[in-house]
């Protein structure tokens, strides 16, 4: 039985179809890439998949372990072992990083999760998770909180977005991390060498999957635009 | 028991650490409705407190150049269900001396309670005072909390106030801080305050910067759920050349709970510049998403926020 089984999963916002018949699955332990250009919908199949408020497949069906999960909530999800990382991580009043990596799980180590993730814990466990972060550093603390979590399923959005760019390596040891620890990646990423790091990779265009298989393979076929979001040559996107 | 001993009980259930009024090096006044239970004073600070018919009437003063090293620790309780306390404090820094003052003021049994604060503070050129209260109420809110200050801060002086009422029914709160900045000058009024049942909260924090290049910070954070009600009204004047200004009002309102913010900007330098930032409203839905995300309730959710807010 897969992990995440999406089937035929369609999203309208007002008149606009954002996912269109779109259909994935996600192995136990599988680092699975999704690729696409700018508003394509990745974003929002991350919200369907994490039960965000408002986000209700207008039709097809999500499956995990097995069981249908559409109308669940998010912590609902969660409990299931379902997390996310916003692309945008939100900031907090008064909560310390700490408090932040501990929340549900008190037996997790800190101070290891924010090393996982290239911070040195004595500069920034006592710091809170507001304003004053930088936005690299709170994309950091967000995958250290995510880590500790050891979820069965992160849905990781962007997570190098923000992360310059002679830090791709914690990126990377961040995703193997997760692999170590059997949890599954749904990781939405525009670099390559990020996306080669992943077990199978995906690309969306068009509120669906178009190609899907090898990471390399699908990176290459997202940089030669056969679908020029789009020329129309395969994805019928005008 | 003791009354002193039924206070340091009531101190100490409350989260305080009773050995502090043991210590010989820590300044300490406790007082019991009107009665005043025990005293301590350190060198460069003096204390003249006196009874008077419905409280406590002290002048203290901190002696020229003298950095008063451990917190002076203040002691306000209220044991009985009934009954008003009032204190009178007259707060002198002189210059380049500096203390810093943590009032706890308990009422853990307050039916019909009225305490009524009434400081007037005068901080020295070069001088630094911190003032933090914090208040522990019982479940009653039977309790009518009245604190007013004036404070006239001179030349380079610092004055900092954190107010904390988060323990407890607040009963029924009217703040009134007025703050005077002189030249160079600079203040941060913190007030922080969880209303629950039908507690009705007013605030009101005013700063006047009239000194060249003097600065200031008025944060107010206030959260409010069942059907309380909560007003808090920023001022900031900047008078005078360089004066820098901020206002920053945060109302988180549950239920059927009534919040209402007035921020109030006047400058009348054009070199003096005030800004003001005011939310009210329910928690950020996405903070709520995101520890939703991390395995915790709506309720468990919200409650986090709400406790970081009031931190
Ligand atoms: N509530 C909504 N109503 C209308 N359109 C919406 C709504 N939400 C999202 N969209 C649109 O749907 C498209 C997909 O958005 P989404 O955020 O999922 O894109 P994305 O693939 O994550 O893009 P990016 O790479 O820029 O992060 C965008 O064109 C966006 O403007
Ligand atoms: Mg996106």
């Amino acid at each position: 039985m897969s992990l995440l089984d999406i089937k035929g999963l369609s999203y309208v916002a007002g008149d606009k179809k954002i996912l269109d018949g779109f259909s994935m699955t996600i192995e136990d332990s599988e680092v699975h890439a999704l690729l696409g250009t700018n508003g394509t919908g990745k974003s929002t199949l991350a919200y369907l998949v994490m039960g965000c408020e408002g986000y209700r497949p207008t039709s097809g069906e999500i499956v995990f372990y097995g069981n249908l999960i559409n109308d669940l909530k998010i912590h609902e999800r969660a409990q299931l072992g379902i997390t996310m990382a916003w692309q945008e991580p939100v900031r907090f009043e008064g909560i310390s990083v700490r408090d932040y990596i501990t929340l549900k799980k008190t037996d997790v180590d800190p101070a290891h999760s924010l090393e996982m993730v290239g911070l040195h814990p004595e500069l920034y466990l006592h710091r809170m998770v507001d304003k004053s972060l930088s936005g690299g550093e709170r994309k950091r603390i967000e995958l250290a909180s995510i880590l500790a979590l050891h979820p069965k399923l992160a849905i990781l959005d962007e997570p190098d977005s923000g992360i310059d760019m002679l830090s791709t390596q914690d990126i990377v040891n961040v995703i193997n991390a997760f692999k170590e620890h059997g949890s599954s990646v749904l990781l939405i990423t525009h670099r390559e060498e990020i996306v080669i790091i992943a077990d199978k990779a995906s690309q969306i265009c068009n509120g669906k999957v178009i190609c899907s298989g090898n990471p390399s393979k699908v990176a290459e076929y997202y940089k030669s635009r056969k679908c020029l979001v789009c020329n129309g040559e395969v994805c019928a996107y005008v | 028991m003791s009354e002193l001993n039924a206070l340091m009980k009531a101190f100490g259930e409350a989260g305080g650490d009773k050995a502090i009024l043991e210590n010989n090096e820590i300044a300490h006044i406790a007082v019991d409705g009107h009665k005043l239970l025990s005293m301590n004073s350190v060198e460069g600070l003096v204390v003249d407190a006196k009874e008077t018919m419905t409280g406590i009437s002290a002048k203290v003063t901190v002696i020229e150049g003298i950095k008063i090293k451990n917190p002076v620790h203040l002691c306000f309780g209220v044991l009985h269900k009934k009954g008003t306390q009032k204190i009178k404090m007259d707060v002198r820094l002189e210059k380049n001396s500096s203390a810093h003052f943590i009032a706890h003021c308990v009422f853990p049994n307050a039916e019909k309670v009225r305490h009524i604060m009434d400081a007037v503070v005068d901080i020295g050129e070069g001088a630094e005072m911190r003032y933090s209260e914090t208040h522990y109420h019982g479940l009653y809110g039977g309790i009518e909390v009245i604190p007013k200050s004036v404070v006239k801060i001179g030349k380079n002086g610092r004055y900092f106030t954190d107010f904390t009422l988060t323990t407890g029914r607040v009963g029924k709160l009217g703040m009134d801080y007025s703050v005077e900045a002189g030249e160079n000058a600079v203040t941060e009024l913190t007030a922080r305050v969880f209303g629950h049942a039908n507690d009705d909260i007013n605030i009101k924090e005013k700063v006047v910067l009239s000194g060249k290049n003097s600065r200031s910070i008025i944060k107010t954070r206030v959260a409010i759920e069942d059907d309380a009600q909560a007003e808090v009204t920023g001022i900031t004047e900047g008078n005078a050349e360089g004066a820098r200004g901020h206002v920053d009002c945060m109302e988180i309102v549950k239920d059927r709970a009534i919040a209402k913010a007035i921020p109030i900007v006047n400058v009348t330098n054009p070199l003096a510049k005030v800004t003001h930032e005011a939310a009210i409203g329910s928690v950020d839905k996405r903070q709520v998403e995101t520890l939703m995300a991390h395995g915790l309730t709506p309720e468990e959710a919200v409650d986090i926020i709400v406790k970081g807010i009031l931190k």
